[in-house]
């Protein structure tokens, strides 16, 4: 049996007793990597240094080290995650080859439980998108069916799961870019609570939104991650000090008892049928197994797309600033040229299409005349956003919908429709305005053998809570 | 509202951008649709929410202010495209604002 199809804690546990070696996992890995190439999934294989390391775990546990947590565990990394031993480019020519002088500290937290970082992953530029058709290194295919789109802006790092290249991986996820491509490829992907996790590292999309979460095969296997890399980080003022639970012990819990709300604004016109049926059958065998399921309002869900399209875009129009031709990265110089002319040719060449609309869109909101129209008025809708989500929160302990308003969409079909495309993510945007936890979790097929996902909802900081159910979801699975 | 070639323009000063002809049309078309899309926004009844924005679910912890390293001056500029006399070097410029 190949170590690739374990869940996260045997394998670590095999690893840490012996009776598999790193080295014989990291092989398997790097084996599974270059055999599905033509997936696209990863930007850079660091094989020969996840071989050295895998040796010296191995040696480790000879001398008779305790090894980590995430002992010989192969794990991919999303390349907007600073990496001080390859390259990060965030899926932009104007990062091609780039090296940070720093490790974010997610990937350090990783090393430290002995992971094997195996790779970086393909992604939507500057994980602006959510069918990873905007990366400048090619799309990535979908696993389940090439022809489709694997979700984005994660979507490598979900790929790499979905097709047992690693038995977890790192995304970043701003307003659905882990669950989106999670339920699109079959996987569980997490978003924590905005602060749980530190974004040291990260290369910054939208401030007030972004989050790093696990993608793993199992709900177990994405809290091990999880519990590696939640908590506070003095490199990142954002992240918070509470204490971080036990994440595994809580995928044992079971859910009698607790209130689930259905809120049937997430089940609406533009919702596929089967979606629609799988979601709804794992909501009922939660019922089934003692869960009380409550219907709910949650009447801003539709201003989602808008107030996120405004505010995210905002935010990345000032974080994008710094990608300028000075500092790193690349230089667009012509002779005579000055310093104007530097900036303006060096961002034109290096930004592609989306980045360029969506820098534009966040420069047109926080310009005169339109700021309160726009950006303002964004906000105020975001605290009402947030405000469905703590009525919500006083009557029910976790929120079930849909993932994604469909399965996995054919490669090409929304390129030259960015409306569309943002429509896309119209079930996983309000969760992360308002900065709850959220994940999602594959709940069943197409009939074309396309994965569906259920989005599980709960307040911030009740990732406990969150797995509870996602784990009896998937141990109640048909 | 149409979000006109000459706005385009404006935008891309503003964000330092230089547009090459062939981009505009889309663009403009692009930016009509979506600034049309959530112009929705002006409709939603605001009155409840107070007028500050808040930005960000959470306020941010001060820390102790005290001293620590930062990144050594040679990692900074190990990445620059151009580094003259251990500084990033820029084509000359002159500010006339």
């Amino acid at each position: 049996m190949s170590p690739l199809s374990l869940p996260i804690a045997e394998l670590a546990r095999r690893v840490q007793a012996g009776s598999v070696t790193a080295e014989a996992v990291a092989r398997e890995s790097l084996k599974a990597i270059a055999d599905r190439r033509g997936l696209n999934a990863f930007l850079h294989v660091s094989e020969h240094a996840t071989l050295e390391h895998a040796s010296a775990l191995d040696a480790r546990r000879a001398r008779g080290e305790t090894l980590g947590p995430l002992a010989g565990v192969p794990i991919a990394i999303k390349d907007a995650l600073c990496t001080l031993d390859a390259p990060t480019t965030c899926g932009s020519k104007i990062l091609a080859g780039w090296r940070s002088p720093y490790e974010a500290t997610v990937v350090s937290r990783l090393r430290a439980a002995d992971a094997l970082l195996v790779g970086k992953t393909n992604m939507d530029e500057f994980a602006m998108g959510s069918s990873n058709e905007n990366s400048a290194f090619g799309p990535v295919k979908n696993p389940w069916d090439e022809t489709r789109i694997p979700g984005g802006s994660s979507g490598g790092s979900a790929v790499a799961v979905a097709a047992g290249m690693t038995l977890g991986a790192l995304g970043s996820d701003t307003g659905g870019s882990i669950r989106q491509p999670a339920a699109l490829t079959g996987t569980v992907g997490i978003k924590p609570s905005y602060g749980r996790v530190s974004r040291y590292g990260l290369v910054a999309f939208a401030s007030s939104l972004d989050q790093v979460g696990p993608f793993a095969r199992d709900v177990p296997s994405a809290a091990r991650i999880l519990a590696v890399i939640a908590g506070h980080d003095p490199r990142d003022s954002t992240s918070s000090a509470a204490a971080v639970p036990d994440y595994e012990a809580a995928c044992q819990r079971d859910v009698r008892g607790l209130r689930v709300g259905v809120p049937e604004d997430y089940f609406g016109p533009g919702l596929d049928a089967e979606v629609a049926d799988h979601v709804r059958a794992a909501i009922a065998r939660l019922e089934a197994d003692g869960a009380c399921v409550v219907p709910i309002a949650m009447p801003h869900t539709r201003h989602g797309v808008a107030t996120y399209y405004v505010l995210a875009t905002a935010e990345a129009s000032s974080n994008l600033a710094r990608f300028d031709g000075v500092r790193f990265g690349l230089r667009e110089e012509r002779p005579g040229s000055d310093l104007g002319t530097l900036y303006d040719a060096t961002r034109s060449a290096g930004f592609g299409p989306e980045v360029k609309r969506r820098i534009l869109l966040g420069t047109f909101v926080l310009s005169a005349g339109y700021y309160d129209a726009y950006y303002a008025q964004a906000q105020r809708v975001r605290a009402l956003i947030r405000r469905d989500f703590e009525r919500a929160f006083a009557q029910v302990d976790v929120i079930a919908t849909p993932t994604s308003p469909t399965a996995a969409f054919p490669l090409g079909e929304r390129v030259a429709d960015p409306l569309a495309m943002y429509l896309a993510d119209v079930y996983t945007l309000p969760a992360s305005l308002a900065g709850v936890a959220a994940l999602s979790l594959p709940v069943g097929r197409t009939r074309s053998q396309l994965p569906v996902g259920l989005q599980l909802i709960a307040p911030a900081f009740a990732e406990e809570r969150l797995l509870s159910v996602a784990a009896a979801c998937e141990r109640a699975a048909p | 509202m149409t979000v006109t070639r000459d706005e385009v323009l404006r935008l891309a000063r503003l964000a330092r951008l230089s547009l090459a002809d062939d981009e505009l049309p889309k663009l403009e078309a692009d930016l009509s649709r979506i600034v049309d899309y959530v112009a929705e926004l002006g409709g939603v009844d605001t009155s409840e929410v107070s007028d500050a924005p808040r930005v960000g679910p959470t306020a941010a912890p001060l820390r102790d202010d005290e001293v620590r390293a930062g990144l050594p001056r040679e990692a900074a500029l190990a990445a620059a495209p151009r580094v003259v006399d251990g500084a990033f070097a820029v084509p000359e410029f002159v500010d006339e604002s």
